[in-house]
């Protein structure tokens, strides 16, 4: 392992009892105000809306572990990485880092927080000041946090860095524009490493790149994490990207958990009729010549959510019970939890979702 | 990408100074599209040129004037309302008189130079065009900063406040401040803060424009993701107005000083055509043009048609530029 | 084996600028069978688009096509002046965008575009016109199509409106649809059912349709036939099972290699080293061979044509014998 690995890796004196947990999210609710202005309401006579983007999830992260969340665009999967890093605050809930509650801090009790806790963002055309040189946006936060003691010293360390995610140090003196996608991807990679975190949020860092350059990136990423120790919370609408980086998944379906498991428990026998959906929505790759029969429906509008279980309008298995009581997670003895009353009564059947539901398309 | 390639010590020593720099970013400028619209649009070349001799005529008015006409004591009754050295008129008293090289452009009735006239009345017209500019820059991307990056109550008091004032003409406003300022001066010093007050008039009277474009630009860039990472690392929100957002929305904002540069000398020779801008003892191109134009039934047209032209070729050529500018810098129009 | 519906010869598409012509396609070959689905398929700058966009004559200025041509059923379309390749358009060939937003004109209910195309590509009156757009409605999926057909496209979701710019691009019933990425901007869900309702449409109608996608997924689910392109050219064309399964072409070996899949237990993906040039820097011979682990003094040299694979077409020396390389020598000493 090279100087810098091991300059990044976690000091080890830090690691107590509870440290094996990196974070712990319990019960935790993002709601957004989406009324029309206080006239329109007054006048057309409207309640408040509300958008309930996360609504009561749990889960956690262990050292050194990929933990992902996958869902369709408006499950709330972003919003959660949002929640964690702290640009947005929750409305209810907790998050907790390293034994840390940082739900309800402030920017400036964050601080110390956000050196070990660093984001990597979807577009890597937007991500990157486009006014800036790349020197200047990998040490913004080594400049922030006084992590070296001369501009040499930083200018130093941004070389390392680039190097850490196979870049040239003589790219620092270029503007972002002068690179590709998958480089621009690897800049942004080199400044969340800046600071030396050992827990990265990705928020899905490949789904803008082309797919040899997505491979590219996964790589490296989980080459660093071997090296650096790092911790993920792996954000992305790709089921296959998802299998191929996490160790462990949850499935958000509108602003919920549908199911947490294991990578290889959750692929190889999933259990909420929502995960069974998706595995089948996969196109064949294997050319096995498997003909899928897609589930009719689409994910209903967030604001206005169907009650009890948010998936029962296009369940093949939902009853009444569905219709009306909100289903909560149940601790499988494989290490699972899944939000269905259809699997805690046994009725969901094993096997994949198309064939039951097979439906007009 | 081999995993197994090692770090070696990076070459920093390399790093270029800021002369390599400059000299760097100079190169990308030369080599830009922007640079390459500018010489591929004749009329903007032109604009160009005549805009920087006006400036530098401006600039150096003392040194490049024939004649100081804010010196009263250089001045000759024998020299006045003479015309332009191309041609003669009959006086009222009977006299035949000619035009002098010494005096290009012709003479006014107290004998000032009509031409050095126009150049220290270029150089008042730029100082408050540019005063009033950078005041309503400062006001306006400060408020729209705020008010974009913020949002919420903070921006609609901000919106709201910049709706009302832009339901007065800006003229009336300018008036109205220029006015009321000028009342609790001392009269002693109004005078002499008469282009100072007339800046704050102007200035404070056209921040909307600025605050709208940089609120609308803020609102697009704090979304972007670089935004956020730098909200992710932690920095105040101020720094990240400043390093981050400003650079970013400062595009259109030189657009609307441009054009808005030519709007203030506009407004400004406006004023004091009214006669209430800078007194007649130093005056603009619009006070030159209020003066000469009393004289206008006299037959005595060249007090005032020279410094309308020049006024109208300056704000012209501005405007051109601002033009220009605005569609070299939006990548739709290339 | 009939004539092909569709030929594209030697195509090659240029973008003019101040700092020299860009060539975004070079040199492209292929063809599409009546009730054919080709797939093209490449990374972000291989071409796919622009190939798609020229066949159905709407190449945005600058680019032009500098050579080739297109033929639609034997008859040349890529020099037809515009009001003739706008009836072309529609009637003939059918277009299917990424964005259903940008496709459907938000200011007239979906019935009103439905009908005004209809009527415009096929002699029926306002009555007639009406009842067919429902039924393609009703065709292409839409719950209850006699009143969602006075609807405006926000109304809609994203997947149905899909199915509504799906349902206009058949209103004329054309021989060949092209489709540009018709499911990237939609949710994997109603990714699957777009495509199984495009699969079923052109199996009913026997319409052929050019697929351009980067998704290989949607490729291996729809597509008869693939062609891969890379940096403007056609680096291999096949059947689809084979393209995927066994690509002859390194390029495609590797593109494939670099998919995660779920199932497979790889912990390192087949990676592709760099990037794709720039069209400001293409390499001469092979346009791949600053990338192909594969690369010998040839690829340097001479670009290659599609030679025989075996059950593909593969635009890469490896596949080239003694003979051919002597014909390919005496061929480029003729035009030297």
């Amino acid at each position: 392992m090279s100087e810098v690995a091991e300059k990044m890796s976690p000091d080890p004196t830090k690691i107590g009892a509870d440290a094996e947990t990196v974070l712990d999210v319990q019960g935790l609710k993002r709601y957004f105000d989406v009324s029309p202005p206080f006239l329109n309401r007054l006048i057309e006579r409207t309640d408040k809306a509300f958008l309930k983007a996360v609504d009561g999830i749990d889960f956690r992260i262990e050292r050194g572990e990929t933990f992902s969340l996958v869902g369709e665009s408006g499950c709330g999967k972003s919003t959660v990485a949002r929640l964690v890093v702290g640009l947005y605050s929750p409305t209810g809930g907790s998050v907790t880092f390293e034994g840390q509650e940082i739900g309800g801090l402030s920017r400036k009790e964050l601080v110390p927080v956000r050196r070990r806790m660093q984001m990597i963002f979807q577009d890597p055309y937007a991500s990157l000041n486009p006014r800036w040189r790349v020197e200047d946006i990998i040490a913004e936060p080594i400049r922030f946090f006084g992590l070296t003691n001369n501009n040499n010293e930083t200018l130093q360390r941004v070389g390392e860095l680039l190097q850490l995610v196979n870049l040239s140090p003589k790219d620092m003196e270029k503007y972002p524009h002068e690179f590709s996608g998958g480089q621009r991807q690897r800049i942004s990679i080199a400044r969340a490493l800046a600071s030396e975190p050992d827990f990265l949020v990705c928020d899905e860092p490949t789904s803008a790149l082309d797919v040899s350059v997505q491979a590219q990136i996964l790589n490296l990423m989980k080459d660093l994490q071997k090296r650096l120790n790092l911790t993920y919370l792996f954000i992305s609408h790709n089921l296959a990207v998802v299998y191929h980086m996490s160790d462990h998944i949850g499935v958000m379906y509108l602003g919920r958990l549908a199911e947490v498991a294991p990578a290889k428990t959750l692929f190889e026998k999933p259990r909420h009729p929502y995960t069974k959906l998706l595995l089948d929505t996969i196109p064949d790759l294997d050319m096995t010549g498997r003909e899928r029969v897609p589930v009719a429906g689409e994910v209903p509008n967030p604001i206005n959510p169907p009650s009890g279980c948010a998936f029962h309008p296009r369940c093949p298995f939902a009853n009444d019970r569905c219709k009306a009581e909100r289903p909560e997670p149940i601790k499988m003895p494989d290490g699972a939890a899944v939000a269905c009353h259809g699997v805690e009564e046994g009725r969901i059947p094993e096997g994949p979702i198309s064939g039951i539901a097979s439906q007009d398309i | 990408m081999a995993d197994s390639k090692t770090i070696e010590k990076p070459i920093v020593e390399e790093h270029m100074g800021l002369f390599a720099r400059i000299g760097d970013s100079f190169r990308r400028f030369l080599d830009g599209d922007i640079f390459y619209s500018f010489i591929h649009s004749p009329i903007t070349v032109i604009a160009f040129v005549v805009t920087v001799i006006c400036f530098v005529l401006a600039a150096f008015a003392p040194w490049l004037a024939p004649h100081n006409t804010n010196d009263i004591a250089t001045l000759l009754l024998d020299n006045a309302e003479l015309p332009p050295f191309w041609s003669s008129y009959t006086a009222s008293w009977g006299e035949e008189l000619h035009g002098r090289t010494e005096f290009l452009l012709g003479t006014d009735p107290d004998g000032r130079d009509v031409l050095s006239g126009i150049i220290f009345g270029m150089q008042v017209s730029l100082i408050v065009g540019f005063g009033s500019v950078i005041l309503a820059m400062a006001i306006g991307i400060t408020l729209g900063l705020i008010s974009g990056y913020i949002g919420g109550k903070t921006d609609s008091v901000i919106m709201r406040i910049a709706d009302i004032q832009l339901s007065f003409p800006a003229i009336l406003v300018a008036l109205l401040l220029f006015g009321g300022i000028k009342s609790v001066l001392p009269p002693a010093e109004r005078q002499d803060l008469a282009i100072w007050v007339l800046i704050l008039a102007i200035g404070v009277s056209n921040w909307v424009q600025f605050a709208r474009t940089v609120r609308g630009s803020t609102m697009v860039e704090k979304s972007k993701e670089y935004v956020q990472a730098a909200r992710v690392i932690g920095l105040h929100p101020i720094l990240i107005m400043i390093r981050h957002v400003l650079p970013n929305v400062m595009g259109p904002v030189l657009v609307i000083a441009t054009i808005n540069l030519a709007l203030a000398i506009i407004t400004e020779a406006t004023l004091s055509f009214l006669g209430v801008g800078v007194p007649p003892t130093e005056p603009s191109l619009g006070t030159l043009i209020r003066v000469g134009q009393q004289y206008l039934f006299s037959g005595f047209w060249w007090m005032t048609i020279f410094p309308a032209l020049a006024l109208v070729v300056l704000a012209l050529s501005v405007n051109l530029l601002g033009d220009w500018l605005r569609d070299a810098l939006n990548p739709k129009l290339r | 084996m009939a004539d092909p519906l569709l030929k594209v010869e030697n195509l090659r598409i240029e973008f003019p600028t101040r700092r020299g012509t860009l060539v975004a396609v070079d040199d492209i070959s292929l063809h599409i069978n009546k009730g054919e689905v080709l797939g093209v398929v490449g990374e972000s700058g291989a071409g796919k688009s622009l190939t798609g966009a020229s066949i159905i004559g709407l190449l945005e200025p600058p680019g032009r096509i500098a050579a080739g041509q297109i033929l639609l059923d034997g008859k040349r379309i890529d020099n037809l002046p515009y009001e003739k390749m706008r009836q072309i358009r529609g009637r003939e060939i059918g277009a299917i965008f990424q964005d259903p937003l940008t496709s459907l004109n938000p200011l007239y209910s979906v019935g009103f575009q439905l009908i005004e195309t209809i009527q415009t590509h096929l002699p029926m009156d306002k009555q007639q016109a009406r009842q067919r757009a429902i039924d393609l409605l009703a065709e292409v999926g839409i719950p209850a199509p006699e009143r969602r057909i006075d609807h405006y496209p926000h109304q809609f979701s994203g997947g149905m409106r899909q199915r509504v710019v799906i349902a206009l691009a058949l209103c004329a019933n054309p021989k060949l649809i092209i489709a540009d990425e018709p499911t990237t901007a939609l949710d994997v869900s109603i990714q699957a059912q777009i495509i199984a309702l495009l699969k079923r449409l052109c199996r009913d109608h026997g319409t052929a349709v050019m697929l351009v996608t980067h998704d290989m997924g949607v490729i291996a689910e729809t597509a008869d036939r693939v062609a891969v392109m890379y940096a403007g050219r056609i680096a291999e064309i096949g059947p689809v099972k084979e393209v995927i399964k066994d690509g002859k072409h390194p390029y495609t070996h590797g593109l494939m290699g670099s998919i995660p899949i779920l199932g497979h237990d790889t912990e390192k993906l087949t990676q592709i080293e760099g990037a794709m040039p720039r069209l400001t820097d293409i390499p001469t011979g092979c346009a791949y061979n600053p990338r192909c682990p594969k690369v010998f003094d040839r690829c340097y040299r001479d670009r290659p044509d599609l030679l025989d694979a075996g059950t593909t077409r593969a635009a890469c020396w490896l596949y080239d014998d003694d003979a051919k390389a002597a014909a390919a020598v005496t061929g480029e000493t003729a035009h030297v």
